[in-house]
């Protein structure tokens, strides 16, 4: 079952292009939308939302036009990004009244469910203005659960908690996955999305840079080629020990010490250490040059 | 099917509303109306400063109420983001627009359109026709007020909105109504102005139109303003990254 499409969809601002001719299906499970600050995830979040029309393709959710159909709340719970929560309510009152706000016929065991799932419970009678970030990413996580949604959209929901919050929300969203709810998230943490999802899109520049399974994308990041910058007691004999490995395909004498461009990530890693000591070599420093996420994310889309 | 009005978003919409820092200002304008009524019944003679001041004076404070407390019912959520949490739910814009703006008109009613009755009654006694006539024309000025203000602020950012409203009130209304002729067919002071003369019936009111217009212009004005502050609402959207 496709519950959310994404066909040939742009979203322009101006002359600026926020999204790029992305098509995209997601289905049940966890699926996790990957990609840097800026890169247009939260873009494509708002137009699933239905909080922005698409300039160009079209957004369904449940086989329905997004766009202006508040109708669809019925099967969607929204947890945005903004930080921005009735703070004169109690954590309690809000989930109440969310689920009020979608007719339930019990609202009170209702968020009392969702506040318990959340393990909120002991702060739901404390005013949400009284809340941590990573208390109030919980309670709009609980509010937006509350009428039981078939599709929940997450954008950035690991943001502001700390790893116990960051472990437990994983395992509530894993879960409620498994079950066979569509999960959406956005992230632009690889960590997180490695975690929790199956499935990832990757997000670079508004365009869809990957999509699939996250352990194939995973191998891709992991044996591509990889620079490092080493500094050592004696640089220029560590460039002449590492350039007889097959692991290694090109060193550079820098002011700065040693760049070295390694063939595989995993091989060279583990070698370099008995590589030094084998010659007497004392390593200042290692550090990868490019392990930046956005330069994984140029390698996806050059790939 | 949605109700016209919900109870859930009028609770949050009072809660939210009565909870912001400038909820203090609301009653400002109606203590120094209340005020400058007490000190004038005390010292002024003239026979005509109760309808000429509570005429200008009183309807300028309705109009100031409306725009702060119809300003903020939506522009205040839209502004702190807080609005996507409602709108992330199936309970139609139109319920949404409606609920808070009834929130709106009762709380310049309260503000307001009393402060004015009162300061008439304190002038020229509970009873007086002066004082019922500018209470009906401010309970229907606040109905005007409060829709036109909503939709500024679902159409415009809240400094806009804010800018917009206080162009309108103080220069169209308070300069262009009084000396440019037909003007007051689009001015809301004017309406109420219409409404409260017919129970009045005093020449020191100033009343430019005649009840059936004032009654007439100032409902298609309000269901005008309703109608394109649902279409805006409707159309809201929020602004996401960009790359």
């Amino acid at each position: 079952m496709t519950a959310i499409e994404l066909n040939g969809v742009s979203r322009w601002y101006g002359n600026v292009v926020a999204v790029n001719d992305v098509t995209m299906a997601i289905g049940p499970g966890v699926t996790g939308l990957l990609g840097p600050n800026g890169a247009g995830k939260t873009t494509i979040l708002h137009m699933i939302a239905g909080f922005l029309p698409p300039s160009r393709g079209e957004v369904t959710v449940a086989g329905h036009s997004s766009w202006r159909n508040p109708a669809m709340f019925r099967q969607v719970g929204l947890v945005p990004e903004r930080d921005s929560v009735y703070a004169f309510l109690t954590g309690q009152d809000f989930v109440a009244a969310t689920a009020k706000l979608h007719k339930l016929a019990d609202p009170a065991g209702a968020a009392r469910r969702a506040i318990e799932l959340l393990e909120m419970t002991d702060a739901q009678d404390r005013k949400i203005s009284t809340y941590s970030k990573g208390m109030r990413q919980r309670i709009k996580v609980a509010a937006a659960l509350v009428h039981d949604p078939e599709i929940v959209l997450l954008d950035e929901p690991f943001n502001g908690m700390d790893p116990r919050q960051r472990l437990h929300m994983m395992d509530v969203l894993g879960a409620e996955g498994e079950r066979g709810r569509v999960i959406v998230f956005s992230s632009h943490i690889l960590e997180e999305v490695e975690r929790l999802s199956g499935t990832i899109q990757v997000i670079v520049g508004g365009r869809l840079a990957a999509s699939g399974d996250f352990r194939a994308i995973r191998r891709l990041m992991t044996t591509r080629p990889h620079v490092f910058m080493l500094r050592s007691s004696d640089d220029r004999t560590l460039a002449a020990a590492l350039m007889r490995r097959p692991a290694v395909n090109a060193v550079e004498l820098t002011p700065h010490g040693l760049q070295v461009r390694a063939a595989d990530y995993g091989t060279f890693t583990r070698e370099v250490a008995g590589i030094t000591r084998d010659y007497g070599i004392r390593l200042l420093q290692v550090s990868p040059a490019d392990e930046s996420l956005e330069s994984v994310f140029a390698y996806l889309l050059a790939a | 099917m949605d109700g016209l009005l919900n109870g859930v978003v009028m609770r949050l919409t009072l809660r939210a509303t009565m909870s912001r820092k400038r909820a203090l200002l609301f009653a400002l304008p109606a203590v120094i109306l209340i005020g400058i009524s007490a000190l004038l019944t005390n010292t002024a003679h003239s026979p005509v400063w109760p309808p000429e001041v509570l005429g200008t004076v009183g309807l300028l404070v309705v109009a100031l109420t409306s725009l702060l407390v119809g300003g903020s019912v939506l522009g205040g959520e839209i502004e702190d983001g807080s609005i996507v949490h409602l709108l992330a739910t199936p309970v139609s814009r139109r319920s949404v627009v409606l609920s808070k703006y009834v929130v709106a008109v009762l709380l310049t009613w309260l503000l307001a359109a009393v402060p004015e009755y009162l300061a008439g009654a304190i002038a020229k006694g509970a009873g007086n026709r002066l004082a019922i006539g500018l209470l009906v024309g401010a309970l229907a000025g606040a109905l005007v007020y409060n829709a036109l203000f909503v939709l500024l602020t679902a159409a415009f950012s809240p400094s806009r909105a804010l800018a917009g409203g206080l162009l309108y009130v103080l220069v169209w209304e308070g300069l262009l109504a009084t000396l440019v002729p037909g003007v007051g067919l689009l001015s809301v002071e004017h309406y109420s102005l219409g409404i409260a003369n017919s129970i009045a019936h005093t020449g020191a009111l100033h009343a430019g139109l005649g009840t059936g217009t004032a009654i007439g212009m100032g409902a298609a004005v309000t269901a005008l303003a309703l109608v394109l502050a649902v279409i805006r609402l409707s159309e809201f959207s929020v602004k996401g990254d960009i790359a």
